[in-house]
């Protein structure tokens, strides 16, 4: 009794309680643990790339249990995009004034040029600016990469 | 305490053990799900359990603290893992997995 994906598309429609109501409970704790990895990057295991797969896991997860056009609505194709650009945008824009203030691409410590804290801890504060666009990012892409497999680049319904 | 822990491990080698003898020795992918779902959420709470009694040995803040992040971690295990059994075998039935069903007649 093997059926075709457009048979198994049409009878999926409808929806399923049990698996809505756990994602619904699930998706706040992991976007929690998410930030909590990034915020955590700079002295203890993870950071940015981490904390980014693991929000965009708990979006993917929302795309699996509501549908991929629900999931669209929620984080809307033009705010994923906005997103993912701030990210690498605060990323390279930070490493660029790091160059711009006189010290090495990246060079943290140069930056208490403008904001007068002690150099190193500058060198910890910005690992977590930068880790925090790394994670916008990954966010965001992990989210895109996801609508684009699963519906064979249509950005339909798709599975 | 050790003994307590050492009991909770040995409960959960046992438990994963059935799990995978399930997974290799049964007929079809409906049994072996019911194998590894039941198996998997009850061997891995035992272990967790056994991870957050070992780590107070003791009792200090950091320690508590510690051992309530294990707790969280089995409350998400406990959520996730039925949930995605029954997702898994709500997946198969709409993709039409036949189940296996003891043959009547014997084929020479």
């Amino acid at each position: 009794m093997k059926i075709t994906s457009h048979e198994a598309r049409e009878r999926i429609s409808h929806r399923d309680t049990i698996l809505e109501t756990t994602v619904r409970l699930m998706i706040p704790f992991i976007q929690l643990y998410g930030l909590y990895v990034i915020v955590h990057g700079h002295y203890s295991p993870g950071g940015g790339f981490q904390g980014g797969v693991v929000l965009g896991a708990s979006l993917i997860m929302f795309a699996l249990a509501f549908g991929l056009t629900a999931s669209k609505n929620y984080m809307t194709e033009s705010l994923n995009i906005i997103i993912a650009n701030a990210g690498a945008l605060i990323f390279t824009g930070i490493a660029a004034l790091c160059a711009l203030l006189g010290g090495m691409f990246l060079d943290y410590s140069v930056l208490a040029n403008i904001l007068p804290i002690d150099p190193i801890s500058w060198r910890s504060h910005g690992i977590f600016l930068v880790e925090v666009g790394v994670g916008m990012g990954v966010m965001t892409i992990m989210i895109s990469i996801y609508w684009d497999m699963a519906s064979a680049g249509r950005l339909d319904e798709g599975l | 305490m050790n003994v307590i822990v050492t009991i909770f491990l040995i409960l959960a080698l046992l438990f994963f053990a059935i799990g995978t003898i399930g997974i290799l020795r049964l007929p079809d992918f409906y049994s072996r799900l019911h194998a590894t779902g039941k198996c998997d959420t009850l061997a891995a709470t035992l272990a967790l359990a056994a991870i957050a009694l070992y780590n107070l040995h003791d009792f200090s803040f950091g320690t508590v603290l510690v051992s309530w992040k294990v707790l969280a971690i089995f409350c998400f295990l406990f959520m996730a893992s039925p949930a995605a059994t029954n997702a898994i075998t709500k997946a198969a039935v709409i993709a039409g997995v036949e189940p296996w069903y003891k043959k009547q007649e014997v084929r020479k």
